[in-house]
């Protein structure tokens, strides 16, 4: 099987900080790759050069066998790659239907039909169970359901990569767990990278997991390595659980 | 809010075309003149909110597009002995080759820089006006001759500088374009404005290219300010380069934060409120400048989002 998405040498430098530091990452089509490490270890920077927020100083990222690195991020959510950001960041002026809206149109950009708009939006609205708040102003929904609607914009997009940085920051319990079953959902036909600082919802989601600390991959392996991988609990686990 | 059905819309802009129809027959004679300027400045403003209002592009060169309109119509009656619809639509083709060059050069900023680069940039039309005077007139302006100002339907010949004929000529610029503002704002074209003045960085990673987006707004934008002002050379005949000063920069600004950015109707009631403020005012003191600002205090404490803006937060939510 190809992989869906390849970095090769990839760095990006800030000033004297190497931020992320001669990466090389491989991600299959189908896998729910976690992305974990410590505050600063370069991991939001990483999945920024991965969809275009920013460019790279050396290396290259390559997507379904193509060379994305000078791509503009808009042409690289045509390809299939959606970011759901980390700051919720949804139209708070708009109703949660124009929110989702605005990526089913961009999707169907061919298609001239309102119906099939409605038809979209209403289709990721009743995934992440927000069908009942259409009409509510973005601003005036409950933190939780903000997220929730930020990955319904992720999802009608129907991207073939979903990025999601730290989706559950926030979240209550009970939400977590809806939250768990919708990625698993999700992952059914979308590759998804998830970055997370909860240690439980990663280990229960992730196929495999790789570790970041100092703008370099640490580790990288199934969840189970991971925790038993000395040098992540030296890095990490160990500052996090000691 | 997309649920309300649309009827509901076009009822209330089609009454206040009806309404100003009517006064056409009501007004008497003087507030008739100043109705129609009123009108063809009021497009003015309506282009302009399309970009500071819709896109949340401020910029502080707008004279330079209302001015290409002006003079490109001016300019092809007084040189070129055009007749007054080819007139019109040499004034819409400088408005809108000028909008998508001063767009391409001036998108490359944001904000603050967005505003001192649109600015300069009119500034350099404004003095390229006085420069070239022995075409423009120069600080003098060009009077329209009379004889060009005809628009022929069929046979009959109407005269554009005839009070009745100048004031439904307006009010029909004014009905076209408010009209298509109006379908424009609710289209998804409309919707992605919304999301860039919300949100440009989120709008981008939704896969849209912001640049076109805002691109292809300065450049509506610029071609109905041009069409107001190639209008205003066809129906009041004159063409002066104070068009192109600094003020009319401001004042399209201002009449869409008085009546209420974002709003479809808010330019007209912006324009409308500040002629007649001045108008009243000036009847009874030099110092109107003086109530002006008193105005301007006013609106800003008590109608901070503008008439329509404020109206539409409070009591009708639905209003485009």
């Amino acid at each position: 099987m190809k992989p869906l998405l390849t970095t090769s040498g990839l760095s990006r430098r800030f000033g004297g900080l190497r931020a992320v530091d001669d990466v090389d990452f491989t991600l299959m089509p189908g896998e729910i790759r976690g992305i974990i490490g410590p505050n600063g270890a370069g991991k939001t920077t990483f999945v920024s050069l991965l969809c275009g927020r920013i460019l790279p100083s050396t290396g290259t990222v390559m997507f379904d066998g193509a060379d994305i690195t000078g791509l503009p991020a808009f042409r690289r959510v045509r390809r299939g790659i959606a970011y759901t950001f980390q700051i919720t960041s949804v139209f708070a002026k708009l109703s949660a239907y124009d929110n989702v809206a605005l990526p089913v149109q961009r999707r169907l950009s061919d298609s001239r039909s309102t119906a099939s708009i409605r038809s979209g939006v209403m289709g990721a609205l009743e995934r992440t169970g927000l069908a009942d708040r259409a009409s509510m102003p973005a601003g005036e929904l409950a933190y939780g359901h903000q997220r929730l609607l930020e990955v319904a914009m992720g999802l009608a997009l129907k991207p073939r990569l979903l990025i999601l940085d730290e989706p559950t920051q926030g979240l209550s319990d009970g939400e977590i767990e809806n939250f768990i079953d919708l990625v698993r959902d999700i992952a059914r036909d979308a590759t998804v990278l998830i970055i997370e600082h909860n240690m439980p919802v990663v280990m229960q989601l992730a196929g495999r997991i790789t570790v970041f600390d100092a703008g370099r991959i640490l580790a990288e392996g199934t969840p189970h390595e991971i925790r038993a991988d000395l040098r992540v609990q030296d890095a990490y686990l160990g500052t996090q659980h000691g | 809010m997309r649920d309300i059905a649309p009827a509901r819309f076009y009822a209330l802009h089609l009454a206040v075309i009806a309404v100003l129809f009517a006064l056409n027959f009501l007004l008497p004679a003087y507030h008739h003149g100043l109705m129609a300027r009123i009108l063809v400045l009021a497009v003015f403003a309506m282009g302009y909110n399309m970009l500071f209002g819709y896109a949340g592009l401020l910029s502080l060169g707008h004279s330079m597009f209302f001015a290409a309109g002006l003079y490109g119509a001016g300019l092809a009656v007084v040189h070129l002995g055009w007749g007054a619809p080819p007139a019109f639509a040499a004034g819409l083709a400088c408005g809108a080759v000028l909008s998508l060059v001063i767009g391409l050069l001036s998108l490359r900023t944001s904000g603050v820089a967005f505003m001192i680069v649109t600015m300069m940039f009119a500034q350099v039309f404004y003095l390229a006006i006085l420069y070239f005077a022995p075409w423009t007139g120069g600080d003098q302006g060009l009077v329209v001759p009379r004889q060009a100002r005809v628009l022929t339907i069929g046979d009959q010949p109407f005269d554009l500088a005839d009070p009745q004929v100048r004031y439904l000529t307006a009010l029909a610029l004014f009905a076209a374009v408010l009209l298509a503002c109006l379908a424009l704002v609710r289209s998804r074209y409309g919707r992605v404005l919304v999301a860039i003045r919300e949100n440009e960085e989120r709008t981008t990673m939704l896969g849209y290219d912001t640049f076109s987006n805002k691109l292809a707004a300065v450049v509506v934008s610029g071609t109905i300010c041009a069409a107001a002002g190639a209008a205003y050379a066809l129906l009041f005949g004159y063409v002066g380069s104070n068009f192109a000063g600094v003020q009319y920069s401001i004042l399209p600004l201002l009449w869409v934060l008085v009546g209420g950015a974002a709003t479809t109707l808010g330019p007209l009631l912006g324009t409308l409120t500040m002629y007649y403020v001045i108008d009243v005012a000036s009847g009874y003191t030099t110092a109107y400048l003086l109530v002006v600002g008193v105005v301007l205090i006013l609106l800003v404490l008590f109608f901070p989002k503008g008439i329509l803006g404020s109206v539409r937060q409070r009591w009708l939510g639905w209003l485009p």
